[in-house]
């Protein structure tokens, strides 16, 4: 049955800011990869187009149908990813020694991508359970843990730190959205901060040494600490203007490292400088601030709760990667959303994003 | 489908947890922007040089060293192609079988030159790493036949200093080495940059900053790897300006084949303005052996010998002048006033003073002998007496005025000042007043009177040339030959005797007798239908307590023998060669060097017409 405020209540903003992104990330991308007569490079900028074209249509099928569905499926769509990440760990494909790829006949698919939808499906569906004035103590939260711990372990055993690490701030942040009492956030954070050191000994030594190097750059400029250091003179070096379309040296001389997927913002500030960067985080706050519009307008407390986990996945991305490739976080290696080549982070968030729209498509529709 | 939950109250809680939410995502995003600001605003600049730093890279061109041409235009040293082979890591495919095979085609070392290509390709692997200098031709031909077998190999090619010659001039053209830590640091070398070769020596020493030209550039960009990517800009360099000599390659051959297997040095000047003909200095060494580095063997060889073939006798050989120094001798007597020319003396062979006897070198005497005779004959007697009734400190100050004792000034190559020594001098320097027997023997150019073949050719020069003393000089123009933009260097007059010329002609008559008459000591260089003038010397080694047997070589040791020396001019009624000739324990200068003189002006002056 097809309703006309379906229509009417079509959220173009939220579109035309994944439009915009979406362009200018292919945009720098064609740039990133740009070299006079290499067949290779124009491939990997037709096969962003491509993964885009695919995401936007997974992005309108996931507003077709009513998201209230998803409540029911919830427990089932985490059970599902949590059978993924185990079978990643048995039988799937290694790439520079992480354990992340599921092989699927022609398309390789990373299971932990999944599991990130999962999470805020199965956390939006507890915290809904509950009333909204209930404040929430430690021992009330046991289950919102237990659900975040299994998945993080997975994907902390693969190892794929900077995914596993956006799924405990992704769900700290619907927890702390859903009223924690002071004394019991006082003793999470207590408890984080005194098993830091156990975590820190689980880390590998490449992990490690990421930290080390973020801490002190300088320490071994041509080793480690690389990799922030010519991305800070790459973006340091676009000044105000930036350097001109396809003209960062550092770019187009390889200077920069990863320059198509963790350092494509580097790129950007480079030929387009501080304006071109500016504008660009100008429009993920944008996007960040209507996904939290849509959240309040939301006619129900799941809706409104998966809206935040789905805001929160895009804010801590953006956080996270910028800050990485500005030197002001040590590189974790999480790639930019909507941004940075490749296909397996970019179909999910335009699956969740999909679902945001869902969510405000749908804040009217009162029974 | 769940039913509404809708209630008031309960959207205001959310609805403030959303308002934290939202100060806290402006505060992160302020963060970034901040952080933004901070790298592309405030420290943009920085980054920006940074970057370029990065891209470019200075490579530098060396400039063509000038050549070195003879007074008339022939090269003495140029430059040849010297090729060198390089190999560019990141495009070898497998290199322990390239090396294997450069092994075996032209033998060269796997295991060393492993281990300097692992050195460097680990940060730079497209920068070529030099693995051999100057290829033969044959070891050039076997690479370029091979060369589609070598993938990363190639051939640079590169300027080479050629001494043409080989030996032929060593002395005063010099050498090249590499520079060293303390001249890079003095201001002398602005041109320079380490590694870099520069003269050590003579004429490569002198000129070198003209010589040197100016290094030019240019601005490469390179990626990541160090691949050259394209020149940005370029400053081309600027070529050495080229030098050419006084010299006369012909008779500087000569005057090398003459001293050959023998030590001692030959100075042909032009008496007319101190223009150096020839400069030879023997044992002589060969300057190519430097170039890019001389061997350990080949540097030992020519240190510890014996022959000190890197001294450049011509300058730095201090020796007694012997009997040339008579000349002086008599003019100093002349103008004094000492030494009428008419006034005979009776030489019986020994000169007495007090219990010592001072012979004459003939050993019967020359009998009665005015000025001339005296001259021509080179009687030790006559000047014994005139040089007593001088004094040390006249003849002293006479041998000053003919550049004694100090250096003559010549603008390439260093040179040692030789000594005239006088009574003050003795004080200072032994502790013990002037004997007067020391008086006698200077008289003859004996004892302590140092000389070098250098100032000994000035010093005949002036003589002939009315008693201007001229400053000796080996340049004759620099410039560049191809765009005519030479510049001459002028003659220098560097003092005038202050003698009169009836006494210069005088004396000039009796060293025209010295060849010319019967009893000359010098008759060996007399010259068919060039009239020769020149006065015979013979350096004492060691004082023998039988001076006379000292002349009979076949009883003492080689390096007790004589010095022979012998200066000449011609022609002399108008001269236009002036010559020093000193064999090292060549015995008497009548016998060895006058000969010499003679080849050497029958060469220049008969080649003239």
């Amino acid at each position: 049955m097809f309703d006309r405020r379906l229509i009417q209540n079509f959220d173009w903003i939220l579109l035309l800011l994944l439009l915009t992104v979406a362009g200018i990330s292919i945009l720098n991308l064609y740039s990133a990869t740009y070299q006079i007569s290499n067949e290779v490079s124009s491939r990997v900028f037709l096969k962003q187009i491509y993964w885009f074209l695919i995401g936007f249509a997974l992005f309108f099928l996931m507003t077709t149908f009513n998201y209230s569905a998803l409540e029911r499926l919830a427990y089932p769509v985490y059970f599902f990813s949590i059978t993924l990440l185990v079978l990643v760990l048995v039988i799937g494909k290694t790439t520079s020694g992480s354990q992340r790829w599921l092989n699927l006949g022609p398309v390789s698919f990373q299971a932990s991508e999944l599991a990130k939808i999962a999470i805020l499906l199965v956390l939006s569906k507890f915290f809904s359970d509950k009333g909204w004035h209930q404040k929430y103590r430690l021992r009330d939260l046991w289950q919102p843990f237990l659900l975040l711990s299994i998945p993080t372990a997975l994907i902390l055993k693969e190892p794929d730190l900077g995914t596993a690490l956006l799924l405990i701030m992704v769900s700290f942040s619907i927890i702390l959205l859903v009223k924690v009492s002071w004394k019991s956030l006082a003793i999470l954070v207590v408890s984080v901060l005194s098993v830091a050191p156990f975590i820190w000994s689980g880390l590998k030594e490449y992990q490690q040494m990421r930290i080390l190097t973020f801490l002190r750059p300088d320490m071994d400029p041509l080793g480690a600490g690389y990799h922030i250091n010519q991305s800070k003179i790459a973006i340091g070096s676009g000044l105000f203007w930036g350097k001109g379309f396809l003209k960062g040296t550092q770019t187009r001389l390889h200077f920069l490292p990863e320059q198509h997927t963790d350092f494509a913002f580097s790129v950007l500030a480079e030929e387009w400088g501080f304006l071109g960067s500016v504008i660009l985080l100008l429009l993920y706050l944008f996007l960040v601030l209507w996904g939290l519009k849509i959240a309040v307008n939301s006619k129900d407390k799941f809706g409104s709760l998966l809206a935040v986990g789905i805001v929160a996945v895009i804010f801590w991305q953006v956080a996270i990667n910028v800050g990485m490739v500005t030197g002001l976080l040590p590189v974790v290696g999480n790639p930019l959303v909507l941004f940075s080549y490749g296909g397996s982070s970019l179909i999910s968030t335009m699956a969740i994003t999909g679902l945001l729209m869902n969510i405000s498509m749908r804040r009217f529709m009162f029974q | 489908m769940k039913t509404s939950d809708f209630d008031p109250a309960s959207f205001e809680v959310f609805n403030s947890q959303i308002r934290w939410a939202t100060i806290f995502v402006l505060v992160v995003f302020s963060v970034l922007i901040f952080r933004l600001w901070f790298l592309q605003i405030i420290n943009g600049p920085v980054y920006r040089s940074k970057s370029e730093n990065n891209r470019i890279r200075l490579q530098d061109i060396s400039p063509s060293r000038g050549l070195i041409f003879d007074r008339n235009g022939k090269a003495l040293v140029d430059n040849r192609p010297s090729y060198d082979l390089y190999i560019i890591p990141e495009e070898v495919q497998d290199q322990g079988r390239l090396l294997e095979s450069l092994d075996g085609l032209i033998g060269l070392d796997p295991q060393s030159t492993g281990e300097l290509l692992d050195k460097t390709s680990r940060n730079l692997p497209f920068k070529p790493v030099c693995v051999k200098r100057d290829m033969s031709r044959n070891e050039l031909a076997v690479i370029e036949t091979n060369r589609f077998n070598l993938p990363g190999v190639l051939v640079k090619v590169k300027q080479h200093r050629r001494y043409i010659s080989g030996n032929l001039g060593s002395h005063l053209l010099g050498y090249l080495g590499e520079i060293t830590e303390q001249q890079l640091r003095t201001a002398k070398y602005p041109d320079n940059k380490s590694g870099d070769l520069i003269g050590k020596s003579g004429v490569e020493w002198k000129w070198q900053t003209t010589l040197n030209g100016k290094r030019g550039g240019e601005q490469v960009e390179v990626d990541a790897a160090g691949r050259k990517i394209q020149v940005v800009s370029k400053r081309p360099p600027v070529s050495g300006s080229d030098v050419y000599l006084t010299i006369d390659k012909g008779l500087q051959t000569l005057a090398e084949k003459s001293l050959k297997g023998k030590h001692g040095a030959i100075v042909v000047m032009n008496p007319n303005n101190g223009e150096i003909l020839a400069l030879a200095s023997s044992p002589s060494y060969d300057p190519n052996l430097f170039v890019g580095g001389i061997g350990k063997i080949d540097w030992e060889r020519i240190i510890s010998s014996e022959d000190f073939a890197l001294q450049n006798r011509a300058l730095t050989g201090q020796y007694p002048p012997g009997s040339i120094f008579k000349i002086i001798v008599a003019l100093a007597g002349l103008q004094e006033g000492v030494i009428d020319p008419k006034e005979e003396i009776f030489c019986n062979g020994t000169y007495s003073l007090g219990r010592s006897n001072y012979r004459c070198w003939k050993k019967y005497g020359h009998g009665k002998v005015d000025l001339h005779r005296a001259l021509v004959e080179s009687c030790d007697v006559y000047f014994y007496k005139m040089g007593r009734r001088l004094g040390i400190d006249r003849i002293a100050d006479y041998s000053k005025k003919f550049g004694l004792g100090v250096k003559t000034g010549i603008d390439v190559g260093r040179e040692k000042s030789g000594l005239v020594p006088t009574k003050a001098w003795k004080l200072k320097r032994w502790g013990v007043p002037w004997q007067e027997g020391e008086t006698i023997s200077l008289s003859i150019g004996q004892s302590f009177i140092l000389v070098t073949p250098l100032q000994m050719a000035g010093m005949i020069s002036a003589v002939f040339d009315g008693g201007v003393l001229h400053r000796p000089r080996l340049t004759k123009r620099v410039g560049n030959a191809r765009t005519e933009t030479t510049h001459g260097i002028a003659a220098d007059k560097k003092g005038f005797v202050g003698l009169k010329q009836t006494h210069l002609e005088l004396v000039r008559d009796a060293l025209v007798g010295v060849v010319n008459e019967p009893k000359g000591t010098g008759s060996k260089a007399k010259v068919k239908n060039i009239i020769v003038a020149g006065k015979t010397g013979t350096a004492q080694v060691v004082a023998l307590k039988k001076k006379n047997g000292g002349r009979d070589k076949g009883e003492v040791p080689f390096k007790f023998r004589d010095h022979a020396w012998f200066v000449a001019v011609a022609p002399a009624e108008k001269p236009e060669i002036a010559i020093a000739v000193l064999v090292e324990h060549g015995g008497h200068g009548g016998s060895a060097a006058a000969p010499i003189a003679r080849e050497i002006i029958k060469a220049y002056l008969g080649a003239q017409g």
